[in-house]
């Protein structure tokens, strides 16, 4: 079997570490092996050893990044980057709440998921904050390509490491419950979220119009081309008057003029011209 | 802005300074609650303190409500950093005054973003 030694653990940690700054803890040997191992094959090595070996032989290339992309493709947390939520909070859906009637329903999609964090932070800054829109007057779909990570989404199950990261103990003491060593975010807050299986580079399912879309952190791993083309698709299916918040690495500069990018408290976020 | 540790484990100190002086934080150092009530009242530029739970003397939660009742530290942030990770535990930290929780063992990010989150909130 191909299991991972101490010092190759080690040498990937540290390679994710100052490449991405994300710290992996010793229980997470077998995300190293089950995501690697398939890379390794990729690029004609015979084990995840001998890609190990090579990594470390040779000076940072673009094997390097694979490796670091293949680990931390699923990265996420809880209200990520902060700013994003606040001015969510702030102003955007104070503003979209004055603009829609109040029979309106308001549709947040969540492209690019992951294990739902990001959507679960959604509709607690709701449940918090805006109690009239939650009882049937808000729509989130959160998809995903991945299968597995959509599995966890719907479970809403999550480890001491995720709930540490941006989750704030108010919240967690309201809307989660401890289950063993690991936490599970309350069934109310779990059904108020419509998790579904999506590849943004192919064929969308029939989506609603959004009012606010968060296509975060994907957009990094496509190619020029996929990147346009899902763009236009945005534009597609935004309301005229909604807002898309992109990563805070990405930007719809110089790859789609029909965005408008909006400063927003400590955040930007985009808006169709 | 400077942070004040507490924790009776020096090599626990250790790793959350390292961490915090990295993020630029001037960090001072305290082994338990009454020793960190004392350095309190030595440095007036502290902002935000991260306290152990368990400790002998004065454990953490004490020293959360003994600053929550001084009125002269109203200003100061309080996050917890313990084992202690049971529901009850965190409702009590917040009830007593603490602002934050991170649950050990944490990651460099889990202090880090915590630490965001307290300097977004409080603005
Ligand atoms: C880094 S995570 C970002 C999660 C979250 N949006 C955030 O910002 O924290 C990237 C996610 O994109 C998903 N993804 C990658 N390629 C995709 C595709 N072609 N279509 C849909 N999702 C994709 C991955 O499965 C992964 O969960």
């Amino acid at each position: 079997m191909n299991t991972i030694s101490r010092s190759d653990f080690n040498y990937i940690c540290e390679l994710v570490r100052r490449r991405a700054a994300i710290v992996l803890e010793p229980d997470k040997a077998y995300l190293i092996e089950t995501r690697l191992t398939p890379l390794a094959r990729q690029n004609g090595f015979d084990s995840l050893q001998a890609l190990i070996a090579s990594l470390r032989l040779n000076a940072a290339d673009s094997l390097h990044r694979k490796v670091v992309e293949a680990i931390t493709i699923h990265e996420t947390s809880f209200f990520r980057d902060a700013h994003p939520f606040e001015t969510l909070q702030t102003t955007i859906l104070p503003n979209l709440l004055a603009r829609r009637s109040a029979s309106q329903t308001l549709a947040i999609w969540c492209a690019a998921c992951s294990s739902g964090q990001e959507p679960f932070s959604v509709a607690m800054l709701a449940r918090e904050h805006f109690p009239a829109l939650v009882k049937g007057r808000l729509r989130i779909i959160a998809t995903d390509l991945s299968g597995a990570v959509l599995a966890r989404a719907r479970e809403g199950l999550y480890s001491q490491t995720e709930i540490n990261r941006g989750l704030p103990a108010m919240l967690l003491t309201r809307y989660f419950d401890k289950q063993g060593l690991h936490w599970q975010i309350k069934p109310d807050i779990r059904r108020m979220v419509d998790f579904r299986q999506n590849n943004l580079a192919e064929n969308w399912p029939l989506l609603p119009q959004m009012d606010i879309i968060f296509m975060r952190n994907v957009l990094i791993y496509f190619g020029l081309e996929t990147k346009k083309a899902i763009l236009a698709k945005v534009r597609g299916i935004l309301k005229p008057d909604g807002y898309l918040f992109l990563g805070s690495s990405e930007t719809t500069l110089n790859l789609d003029a029909g965005f408008e990018p909006i400063s927003m408290g400590k955040t930007i976020c985009y808006q169709l011209r | 802005m400077a942070v004040l540790v507490i924790d009776d484990s020096k090599a626990m100190r250790s790793l959350i300074k390292r961490i915090l002086n990295d993020a630029g934080f001037e960090v001072l150092e305290a082994g338990d609650g009454q020793e960190a009530l004392e350095c309190l009242q030595r440095w007036n530029h502290i902002d935000l303190v991260l306290v152990d739970w368990d400790m002998p003397g004065m454990d953490g939660y004490e020293f959360v409500r003994t600053v929550r009742a001084t009125p002269a530290y109203r200003h100061l942030r309080l996050m917890m950093v313990t084992a202690e990770s049971e529901l009850e535990h965190v409702a009590a930290a917040l009830a007593a005054g603490a602002d934050e929780y991170v649950m050990k063992p944490f990651t460099r990010d889990a202090v880090l973003g915590k630490l965001d989150l307290l300097r977004t909130t409080r603005e």
